[in-house]
This record gives structure tokens, sequence and C-alpha cells, in this order.
């Protein structure tokens, strides 16, 4: 019975606190940040997809279409096509594709390429209804007005030059001397048929 | 014919003032849930999300009518109906202002507290008629709970009624005419000291039997599913929840009228109903405020809450008034 009156009074008293409590929160600010509208910025260490990194020096990437970050590639997520152009050093990347439908972020691609052409973007708002919006093109999505021309060094595409002349000229003297020698092979093929027809 | 406007004025009145109270009291909900836990509460829909009501409203409406397999299924029709018709019908004897009644009537607080019984009546016919385990839990909690409050509920306003001497609301409210401290709420020298406890009994009795949060044990999500809610969706659902906001009107209204003076102004100056909303929305937020800052009592402290607590405590109030009364 002695309980009786205390268990209500402090009963009241709480009561009253969480009311209080609840009262001052009510007149704080929201905190809620309106997620379509504004947007938290992400840390710069959140791997999202792979991107191309751009030099900017060059204002293009580095990546020299070696196809390590392809070959490392675990889910095999990365497709690179490459091609020859004259007067430009190595391979010039014609393509960069990325499946990110497969891509587990392991990191390999990143960890292999020795030029550090590629890194995680930031992009974490990803969503789509179909598979092939997840389907990237790298290269584009680093030059999305268009990727630029590949820097022709003239120096080289002389060099280039002279040496394909001269290979061409090696070329054609080899095949001039092949052809003499078939023709001289076929000569003496005929005059060895001849002996054989003799000898039947 | 002058009875025929009356009837035509009540009816489009009340619709108008429960639709628009129904649809809002829903926003001030959310908003001030939202706010208490330092969210926005609805935004979107118009500014401030005031267009949300209506949305919602057009969802519930354009849902699909489903009734389960196992449902008792005339009563399963028939429970929000029943939850819907006495929360309308008790406007009847709400006076808002002098002389601004739909009916006057002798036996108001009689017939409102009538009335209010079929709440529960409604809750155990959808508990029931869910075929729904807990449905049924539900609404067995809810008729325990429900005479469990209004044994106080009633101890306590037959005390206003001894004060007042009668049970016509008008009445009752004229009673407290002149400043605040003829209200019924202060402690009247010469009939009972002990009214600021008969309140706060009343309040929480009220709270108790409009099946609000901290006692809304009929809907006990964390325990009972949606309790008898579990298998209502669309319009069904939303009569509910519209049933629960006119009983929280009444009850506000009601505590108004017998407590706070209804129309009267605190200073005796220019009565009138905008005294009357004041008071009553007033205690409504305080419904909203204590839903979204206590936790859900157990049964168990609920009805200890009431046997133990609140109805010695209304007796007491009651032979203690009885013997004010009586002396002086
Ligand atoms: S992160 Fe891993 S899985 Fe994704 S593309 Fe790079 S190597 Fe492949
Ligand atoms: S490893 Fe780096 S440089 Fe090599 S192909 Fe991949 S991105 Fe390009």
């Amino acid at each position: 019975m002695s309980g009786y009156f205390t268990n209500i009074i402090d009963g009241l008293k709480s009561l009253a606190i969480g009311l209080g409590i609840t009262n001052r929160e009510f007149l704080k600010k929201p905190i809620t940040l309106q997620y379509p509208h504004e947007a938290l910025k992400m840390t710069p260490r959140y791997r999202g997809h792979i991107e191309l990194l751009k030099n900017p020096e060059t204002g293009t990437h580095t990546c020299i279409s070696c196809g390590m970050c392809a070959n490392g590639c675990p889910s095999k997520s990365i497709t690179i096509k490459s091609k020859k152009v004259p007067g430009v050093k190595g391979k010039v990347l014609t393509s960069y594709i990325l499946d990110f439908t497969t891509c587990s972020l392991c990191g390999q691609c990143v960890e292999n390429c020795k030029p550090a052409a590629i890194d995680f973007s930031n992009a974490y708002n990803l969503a789509s209804t179909r598979k092939e919006d997840f389907i990237f093109n790298l290269l584009e999505r680093l030059h999305p007005e268009g990727v630029p021309e590949p820097v022709v060094d003239p120096e080289l595409l002389k060099k280039e030059k002279e040496k394909k002349a001269a290979a061409a000229q090696k070329a054609a003297e080899k095949k001039a001397a092949a052809e003499k020698k078939a023709a001289e092979d076929a000569a003496a093929e005929k005059g060895g048929e001849a002996t054989a027809e003799e000898k039947s | 014919m002058d009875e025929l406007i009356r009837l035509l004025s009540y009816f489009v009145g009340i619709a108008a003032f429960l639709g628009f109270n129904l649809a809002y009291l829903g926003w001030v909900e959310r908003k001030g849930a939202g706010h208490i836990q330092r969210r926005n509460g609805p935004k979107e829909v118009g500014p401030y999300g005031l267009i949300q009501p209506l949305a919602d409203g057009l969802k519930l409406m354009s849902k699909q009518l489903i009734v389960p397999a196992a449902a008792d299924k005339p009563l399963y029709m028939a429970a929000p109906i029943l939850a819907m018709v006495p929360a309308v019908l008790l406007f009847v004897a709400i006076p808002f202002g002098e002389g601004i009644v739909p009916r006057q009537f002798d036996f108001g607080l009689l017939m409102i507290f009538a009335f209010a019984a079929f709440a529960g009546l409604a809750v155990l016919m959808a508990g029931w008629g869910s075929g729904n385990k807990y449905s049924l839990i539900a609404g067995t909690r809810v008729v325990s709970q429900n005479i469990a409050f209004e044994i106080p509920m009633l101890i306590t306003a037959i005390t206003v009624v001894m004060i007042t001497g009668t049970m016509d609301l008008s009445e009752i409210v004229r009673h407290q005419a002149g400043g605040f401290w003829h209200w019924n709420i202060f402690p009247r020298f010469d009939s009972s000291l002990l009214m600021p406890v008969s309140f706060l009994i009343f309040y929480i009795c009220s709270m108790a039997e409009t099946n609000r949060a901290p006692f809304d044990l009929g809907e006990a999500e964390s325990e009972l599913v949606a309790g008898y809610l579990t298998e209502y969706g669309g319009m069904g659902f939303g009569i509910f929840m519209m049933a629960e906001y006119a009983n929280i009107v009444i009850g506000c209204s009601l505590t108004t009228i017998l407590f706070l003076g209804g129309w009267q102004c605190p200073f005796g100056i220019l009565p009138g109903p905008h005294w009357f909303f004041i008071k009553m929305y007033f205690l409504i937020w305080c419904f909203v405020w204590m839903r979204w800052t206590f936790p859900r009592v157990t049964l168990w402290g609920l009805l200890n809450l009431s046997w133990k607590y609140l109805i010695p405590f209304s007796l007491v109030n009651l032979l203690l008034t009885a013997l004010f009364i009586k002396v002086f």
C-alpha cells in the first residue's frame, strides 16, 4: 500500500518527462535528407563500377590496351577492342565494355592496370529495369561528346612510312627473288618431268 | 418543414465537418508523428502534403474488396459500418455553441455513452468475422479493455452530472460560464476539490475507449499483425480508420464540454464555437502527442491501470463529491 501512491507519482512524473522530450524533438528541425532532391556526397573511397580516368595533360585516358584488366577479371566482365593507327605509338583503344551485371567489384582490374588508367567511380544510384543499361562503354562514358582522334606524331609517322617503304622494298626484292627462284624451279621440274617421261 | 431543414442541415453540416476532420486528422497525425521523430511527414503531394488525404482516400477506394475465405461474411461486412454509424450518430448531441446543436437532448450524455458502446461491439464483430486468430484475440482484448475503461469513465461522468445537476450537455456548458475558474477541470470549492483528478481519469479513459496508442491493444502490430484490422483492406480498413478519428473527435468534444467549459471563453468575453474548436483540437493534439511518445501498454498493465487506479480513484471521487454536495 505504501508503494501505491509513490507509484502513481513516479509514473506521472516519467510520463511528463517523456512528453517533454517529444515536445523538444518536435520543435527541432527534421533531419531527413530529401533523397531525390538532395543527396549526401559519396566518400571518395566508395567502390562503384570502374571507370577510365582522364589524364589532365592529354585530356584522355592513359590506357595502353594491354588487356591485363580483361585477363585478370575473374568474371570476364571486361571486353577491350583496340587497333593500330599509323603514327601512334602502341595500340589505340577503340572500345572498353564493362558488363556491370557480372562484375563483383573485386578490384582485380584496378590492381592489374599498370598505367593506372582505371579506378572505381562514385556512382551509387544505378537503377534500371533493363539489363542492357548496365553494359557500360567506358570509353564513351569518359568522352560523352565523342571520342577524340588519337594524336598522330609526324616524326613517328615519317619513320613508320620509311620503315614501311623499306619493308615494302625488301618484300618486293624478296618477292622478285622468290619469283625468279620459282621460275627456275619450275623450269628444272619441267626438265625433270621430261626425263621421267622418257624413262617410262 | 422546419424539422426537415434542420435534418438536412445536420446531415450536410456533419458530413462536411466529419469529412474534413477525418481527412485532416490523419494528416495532422502523420505530420505530428514525423516531426516528433524529426522526419518531415507527408510533404510531396501538394504544399506541406495537404492533398495527401485525398490521394490516400482515392487509393483506398480504388482497391478491390477481398473477403477472406474463412470469414463470416455478413459480420465481416457489417463491422466497419457498425463502427462508423455510432460515430456519426453521436454528433447529434454535441453542442458546438450556444444553440448550435443538431438536436437538443435532455439526456445527451446518456445517449452518447449508450451509442459509444457500439464501438466495442464493432471491433468484436470484426475480430470474429475475419476468421483469423489474431483478429479474434484483438476483438476479445478490445472488449475487456472497453469494459474496464467504461466503468471509471461513467463514474466520472456521473460526478460531473452530480455537480451540474443535469445530463443536458448544453446545460452543463452553461453551468461553467464566466471565466476559466468556473470550468469543471479546476477544483470547485462548493462541490468537489478533486475535479482535476476527474479530468485526468476521463481523459485517459476516452483515450483508451477510442483504442488509441498507448492503449491500442486491438491493433498491437508488434504482436497481432494488425489486430482486428488484419483482414481488412481498401475501404473496409478506411472506414475503421475514419471511425477511429470520429471517435477521437467525439471523445475530445465530450471532454471539452464536461471539463473545459465547451464554447465558453476563458476570460468571459466573446464565447462561441471557436473556443470549442480551439479546446477540442488542443485535446486532439495531445492525443497525437501522447501516441507518439508513450510505448504501448501490455494487456496486464492496461487492466491494472483501470482496476487498481482509475476505478478506485473515480469511486472515491464520486463519494467525496456526494459528501461535499450534501454538506454544502
Ligand atoms: S572489379 Fe573485378 S569483376 Fe569487376 S570488372 Fe574489375 S576485375 Fe572484373
Ligand atoms: S589494364 Fe589498364 S592499360 Fe591495360 S587494357 Fe586494362 S585499362 Fe587499359
